[in-house]
This record gives structure tokens, sequence and C-alpha cells, in this order.
């Protein structure tokens, strides 16, 4: 061929290879954009109100306040400047581009499981939103919390990049499910408790974790978030739709439901849900003390929270505590029984309502009882928790402060 | 008041609220029933709604009421208890809840005027019917309609409501809790005003008799004084 003519082949291919070459970006962005949702990244780098992921949002912990950086491409204040392998560096080794270590605040121990291809996806995702200049502040952490450079000494102690490894002896859906849920799901970094050193408890009796004043059940207990009883599709809607038969998210788990969750593939929701069921059953340590109370005490209790239940439950939650169609039935209710009862109270004094999703958009909503004393409150959850069936130890108003 | 003194009556006047909450009959598959939350404190018929922090709902314009919902949902407006409630409800749901406060009438309860105080007549009148020129404050009616009862879509009525409410609300633009879309005329608005011009106008709002009709009217007496980006909003979801 002469020259001319491969000249003239050039000019042809070329635009093809460009075209193609963009074809490849905007499809990556599109899987970015769902795995970003499935990552529920903007729970935490978007601000309440604020810039989509221009950072800003205070993240209280035990440790003092993280702010969430911005990931929008800005140059100077986000990661417009970063490449794709820093990207991966942070994702997959907990490490900034200048080789410092990131707080494992971001839940990089999980996100070390993610393959590249996902990773560069979100990537190109995040790489394709309008960027936003928001300097977002320094955390506000406890000494010695407060030193970065002590971070490498945590990561060497308690963490290490990892690899997603298929396991043959289950099927492909299980195995999307155990990547989607020990990875980018980052399930693991509010429903299992961590350690002194705020790292992940490997241990089988590790209970959930304390999250913004509610308690984040374990998935290992049936007894508290455990799907193992449940049927696939009971599963999948409670996940993707945040209700279930007498299943609701409600507190923290709505936002993940609302921002994540509800945006699954009904596959993925499949696989999310063959994994979980498939998790051994475990008895957990109790996550908390619940005080003893006295015979006396708990007979004054029931007492107490009889007509507090027949004045402002038993129109919506029934005289046997049986459930309507507005509310879901508290006899045999787990969330009602829990040992622990963090969650049960905070739904009484809050209301709220479950997350609007495609599936389920017009939640029934439970009205605030703020009024009640913690003492009624007790009062009340105690007549709950030993009426219609159930049979779940009394609790004292200390337990609910 | 400080803001924490506010918070803690809002919420005591909030929780006496629930307290009196209770449908007395079967739960049904209704709208009413899915929003039981909001009609616990905006609408039920033991809530005293002429006094206190929780104002009426009902009639104001659905766009309005949308506006304010997404606002608490976006962290605008920051009342914990609204914030719980609508964090995480859809755009469509929540212009449903908004359209069905908005088609409803403000009953006559609502409509009890307050107690006048003679102290602050002249200037909370002053403020409403003709603004301050020289402060650069525009009258109350110039976007809120000749009869106070809002314009619709976007804008609220202004009667009918207690005087707590109002001035709380004047306090919180002032002080930079409560947001509008920008431009925010209202911030600006509430920055020229002193705490007794807040008290003026919400004391003569507040005493203000609601007309027969409170209906919202369709359009405002007049090309807006100022630019407010919350009064071109479409005002549904998108």
């Amino acid at each position: 061929m002469s020259s001319r003519h491969r000249g003239v082949r050039a000019w042809i291919v070329l635009p093809l290879l460009l075209s193609t070459g963009t074809a490849f970006a905007e499809s990556a962005a599109e899987q970015g954009e769902y795995l970003s949702r499935v990552g529920n990244c903007a729970g935490c780098h978007t601000a309440p109100g604020g810039a989509e992921y221009a950072g800003g949002r205070a993240i209280e912990s035990e440790y003092g306040t993280f702010y969430a950086p911005n990931i929008s491409p800005d140059p100077a204040t986000g990661i417009g400047d970063w490449s794709a392998d820093d990207f991966w560096g942070a994702l997959h080794q907990g490490e900034r581009p200048d080789g410092s270590a990131l707080y494992p605040a971001c839940p990089y121990p999980s996100y070390t499981k993610v393959r590249r291809e996902d990773v560069d996806a979100i990537f190109a995702y995040l790489q394709s939103l309008p960027a936003h200049r928001n300097e977002t502040r320094e955390h506000r952490l406890d000494f010695p919390f407060s030193m970065r450079s002590l971070i490498p000494i945590w990561q060497a102690l308690f963490f290490e990049p990892g690899a997603f490894e298929a396991d043959q002896q289950h099927g492909a859906a299980w195995n999307r499910g155990a990547y989607l849920v020990n990875g980018l799901g980052h399930c693991d970094a509010c429903h299992t408790d961590r350690n002194a050193f705020g790292a992940i408890r490997a241990d089988a009796s590790a209970p959930g974790q304390r999250i913004r004043g509610w308690y984040a059940p374990s998935l290992h207990a049936n007894d508290e978030a455990g799907l193992q009883k449940w049927s696939i599709e009971n599963a999948v809607a409670l996940l993707r739709a945040g209700k279930s038969g007498d299943a609701s998210m409600m507190g923290p788990m709505a936002d993940v439901v609302f921002g994540s969750l509800q945006h699954l593939s009904v596959e993925d929701a499949q696989a999310m849900a063959t994994y979980l069921r498939s998790l051994p059953e475990r008895q957990v340590e109790s996550s908390m003390h619940l005080i003893q109370l006295s015979e006396k005490n708990v007979t004054t209790a029931m007492e107490t929270g009889k007509p507090v239940y027949d004045e402002r439950c038993s129109d919506c939650h029934g005289d046997a505590g049986e459930g309507s169609v507005a509310a879901p039935a508290l006899a045999g209710n787990r969330t009602v029984t829990a040992s622990n009862p963090t969650n049960l109270a905070k739904v009484i004094r809050q209301g709220g309502f479950p997350p609007s999703t495609h599936d389920h958009p017009r939640p029934f909503g439970m009205p605030p009882f703020q009024d009640l004393t913690d003492r009624e409150i007790a009062a009340l959850i105690t007549y709950i928790r030993a009426s219609w069936g159930n049979e779940a130890a009394p609790v004292s108003a200390a337990n609910l402060r | 008041m400080s803001h924490r003194a506010q918070l803690g009556m809002l919420m005591l006047v909030l929780s006496s609220q629930a307290l009196a909450f209770s449908p007395n009959a079967a739960p049904t598959d209704s709208l009413e029933q899915r929003i039981a939350p909001c009609l616990a404190c905006h609408s039920h018929p033991d809530t005293d709604l002429g006094s206190g922090y929780v104002p009426h709902l009902d009639g104001k314009p659905a766009g309005y009421l949308y506006n304010q919902l997404l606002n608490y949902r976006d962290h605008r407006r920051n009342n914990p208890g609204m914030v719980n409630m609508v964090r995480n409800l859809s755009d469509e749901y929540l212009w449903e809840m908004a359209s069905y406060f908005s088609a409803r009438t403000m009953s006559s309860r609502e409509r009890k005027p307050g107690e006048i105080d003679e102290k602050l007549f002249e200037r909370g009148q002053m403020l409403a019917t003709d603004g301050d020129q020289q402060e650069k404050i525009p009258a109350c009616q110039s976007c809120h309609g000749e009869r106070l009862t809002g314009v619709r879509p976007n804008t609220p009525g202004l009667v009918g409501l207690p005087i707590d409410y109002l001035s709380a609300q004047l306090g919180a633009w002032r002080e930079g809790t409560r947001h509008a879309a920008a431009p925010d005329c209202m911030r600006k608005i509430a920055e020229r005003l002193t705490p007794r011009d807040i008290e003026a106008v919400a004391s003569w709002l507040a005493s203000h008799p609601v007309p027969d009709n409170p209906q919202a009217a369709t359009m405002p007496p007049a090309d807006p004084p100022m630019d407010c980006g919350s009064v071109t909003l479409l005002g549904e979801p998108r």
C-alpha cells in the first residue's frame, strides 16, 4: 500500500478510534454513576442541600468530627487533578496522592475489595460531573486521633489491601452479592462493631454498632437484622423498597435506602439478598446491658404502659399489636423484641417516614411522641415487649437516656 | 428568646399535639392516614394553631408548601422535627402532600385573630401595608397579596398565623437559619427589620382578621418590588 493510502486509512481509522474511546468513557461513566450509588458515596461526600460531591458534610464519631472531602472534579479543592491511579490508591490502599494515609472514616477497608475496572468507572463518573469549588474544613478530632501520621500504624495493624476472590463453592449470584456487600456496599462499616482503635471487629460474636443515636443491628443475628430466615423476594423488597411486610427501614438505614439501595438493579438486589441470607447465623454479644427491674417495678411499668399504648398506639398498631394497613404489627416484631431497645425508643420519640422509593413511593408515616417522658417510654416499651406473645425483657428508663 | 429556648418551646408544642393525635377510626389506606404525622401537628381538632410555633397549612399555595418541604429536606430550613419527617421523601410525594393541604380551606377556628398590641399597631400596620421606604422595606402586601392571603403558586398568606410563629420566622431569616431560593428577598428584608419591627409586624399580622374568602390571589398586586428566587420557581416536581 502506498504511503498516501496509509494516510487516508489513518484519517478514517483515527476518528473511529476516538469515537469508540468516547463511547467507552460514556458507558464507564454511566456504570460509574450506578456504582457510586451502590457505594452511597454521596451519603458522605454531598452535604445536605450542598452541591453534588462537593463534600463538607460533618460526620460525627467517637473520635471527633470528620468533614467529608470534596470529590467533585475541581482541581484546587476537589479531585480534578487526580489520575485514575490516584483514585485507585485512595480506594484500594487508603492513600492520598501525596502518599499520606486516609482516615478509615472512609470505608476503604471495604473498598479495597472493589475491582479496578469498577473503581475506574466511578472515577470516570466523578470526573464527568461539574466541578464545585469548596474548600472543606479540616477534621476536628480528639488527640491522638488528630495525628494523621499515626494512621500508617493503624493501617499496619488493621488494614491490608485486598482483592475480592470468588468462592467457587457458591454460584454467580452469591459471589456478586458478597462482592457488593463486602466491597462497595460497605455494610460492615455500620453493622459490625469496632474495636477500641476503630477497626471493624473480626470475631464472630461482634454485635452491630451505634450510629447517630440508632443501633445498626447485626446481619448475622436472626433476632437482629439477619435475613437468614427471609425469602429472597422479601429480602429484595426490604433492600430496594425499604419495606417488606411488617419491616420498614427507619433512621440512618432509611437514608441508605433512599440514597443508595433503591437504585439497585433487581439482579444486584437479588445477589445481595442471596449472600446476606447465607451469612452464618451467630449469637452476638449484647450491645446494651439492660438494667434488671424488680418484679414490683415491672408491674408498675406494665400498668403505666398499657394505657399509654391504648391511647396513643392502638388505633394504628391494633388492640393486640396485630398492626393495620397503616402500621406494622408489634406482636412478633423483632425491632420490638430486640435485646437493644434503642431503635424502638427512637421511632416512638421521633416518628418519621420510611423512605419513598421507586417500589414504595408513598409510605405511611409514624407521628412523633416527644412529649412522653423517658419513664413513660420505658413503661410503654416494657408493655409492648411483654404482650401478645412477645417475651422480651423489661426496659428501664436508664437504658433509654 | 434564644434559639435553644425557641426550639424547646417548639418541641413542647409539637409533642403536646402528638399526644392529642388519635384518628379514632380504623386506619384506612388513604392519604390522610399516610400523612398522619403531618396532621398530628398541623391539623388536629384539638390542636390550637392560634398560638405557638405550628402554622396552619390549609389553603396555602401548593408551590409555597412544596418549596418549604424541599427546603427542610435539603436543610435550607432546619427545624429538626420537620427535617426528620421529610429527609427521605421523594419530590412527588412531597408535592402530593403540599397539594393536599393547599386544596383544603382554612377552618374558622384558624381564622380567629390574636390580640392587638396597641403600642405596636401603628408601626406594624405601616410595615404590612405601606412598608418603610427610608429603610427599603417593602410592604408585606406588595408580594403577599392585598388581602395578605398569599399569591399562587409560591407566596404564602400571612394571616391566620400565630405571633410566635411569625416572629420566629422573621427572626430565623434575620439570623440566617431559614433560607429560601436565591436571591433570598426575605433574608434581605428581615435584615432591615429591627427586633421591634419584627414584633410589630408579627403582632399586627397575627391580629389582622382573616377575610371570609381566605383563598390566595392568582396574581400579585403589582410587579414584585424585589428579586425573589422562590417566586419564580416552577413549584412542582420537575
